[in-house]
């Protein structure tokens, strides 16, 4: 019976736990899913089995629990790891490049369809063509 | 009118040996944030029942190696460890994630290059240190600054590169 009872605590404990933290829970898994893992360079620590994903997951939760906000959470990590631990890296002067290339290189490509467009535009009309002469052509073919 | 096809051929050649630059490098080696800064303290038990903590490096240029026995790139690397402690360069070995008597066993049978080992059981050290796998050798100067960062298995090259030019000659 105590035994019993102690089991049903136990659930009950557990469940009270997750009901109060939700919020924790689902800052918890953004995290992870954003945070590089060093090891498997392609997955996140969420998606991670390395060893080392599964101790900065725990770092996180730790973390989390311990009341420290997402930004401090992120860089305790990036003090350790770089800024290669962050699949969304901060907008600073070594990241200029990655952040605004694309769109510099989008501007470039539209600046050069535009010139492109503009010059065909301006090409000499076809010349126009000889209407007698066509004509005569024409009448030339009818039975 | 060739003008033209010099722009597009040149950005061309640019990408190529942009490319061809990054095919050099390796991806597995991630620059540490940590070298010019000190070295993250610690306070970790020795197997001789005592302390070590991180201000105890400082006074001269120290190897600190995080390593385990149950690493086999650590065994590649131990020569070199070993004649390096010959020539009097001093290695704190890191015990990482890794029991001690496994670790004893391991330096009985392969010869032990560190002057002092702290046992780092449960990693917490190495992830302050941003080690994301073992063998990782730091070298740290007199004054506890993290000077340099070598991940993987030391090599003779590499000693002689990068880390001989930090120690003081002697």
């Amino acid at each position: 019976m105590t035994r019993v009872l102690a089991a049903l605590v136990l659930v009950a404990g557990v469940a009270a736990a997750q009901d109060a933290a939700p919020e924790a829970e689902a800052r918890y898994y953004a995290l992870i899913a954003e945070l590089r893992c060093l090891v498997c360079q392609n997955q996140s620590i969420a998606e991670s089995n390395a060893p080392l994903a599964a101790d900065l997951r725990e770092q996180v939760r730790a973390q989390i629990a311990a009341g420290r906000s997402d930004a401090e959470i992120i860089d305790f990590l990036t003090a350790r790891y770089g800024d290669f631990v962050r699949y969304r890296p901060a907008f600073e002067g070594m990241t200029v490049l990655l952040w605004l290339g694309p769109f510099v290189l989008l501007l470039a490509a539209g600046v050069v369809a535009v010139l492109f467009i503009k010059r065909s535009r301006r090409a000499p009309a076809p010349v126009a063509p000889d209407s007698q002469r066509l004509r005569a052509l024409l009448d030339e073919k009818r039975p | 009118m060739k003008v033209r096809f010099l722009v597009p051929a040149g950005a061309l050649a640019a990408l190529v040996v942009l490319f061809a630059l990054g095919l050099t490098r390796d991806p597995s080696k991630i620059p540490s944030p940590l070298i010019g800064k000190p070295a993250p303290a610690f306070n970790l038990p020795t197997p001789e029942g005592g302390r070590l903590d991180v201000d105890s490096l400082r006074g001269q240029v120290v190897l600190v190696n995080f390593w385990a026995s149950w690493c086999t790139p650590c065994l590649e690397e131990h020569p070199l460890l070993m004649e390096l402690a010959r020539s009097g360069v001093k290695i704190v070995g890191m015990n990482y994630k890794n029991d001690l008597p496994a670790a004893q066993q391991w330096l009985a049978r392969h010869g032990n290059p560190f002057s002092v080992i702290a046992q780092d059981q449960d990693g917490r050290v190495g992830l302050d240190w941003g080690v994301y796998g073992v063998p990782e050798t730091f070298v740290v100067d007199a004054s506890g600054v993290i000077r340099h960062k070598h991940v993987g298995p030391l090599t003779r090259a590499a000693w002689q590169a990068e880390i001989a030019p930090l120690l003081p000659s002697s």
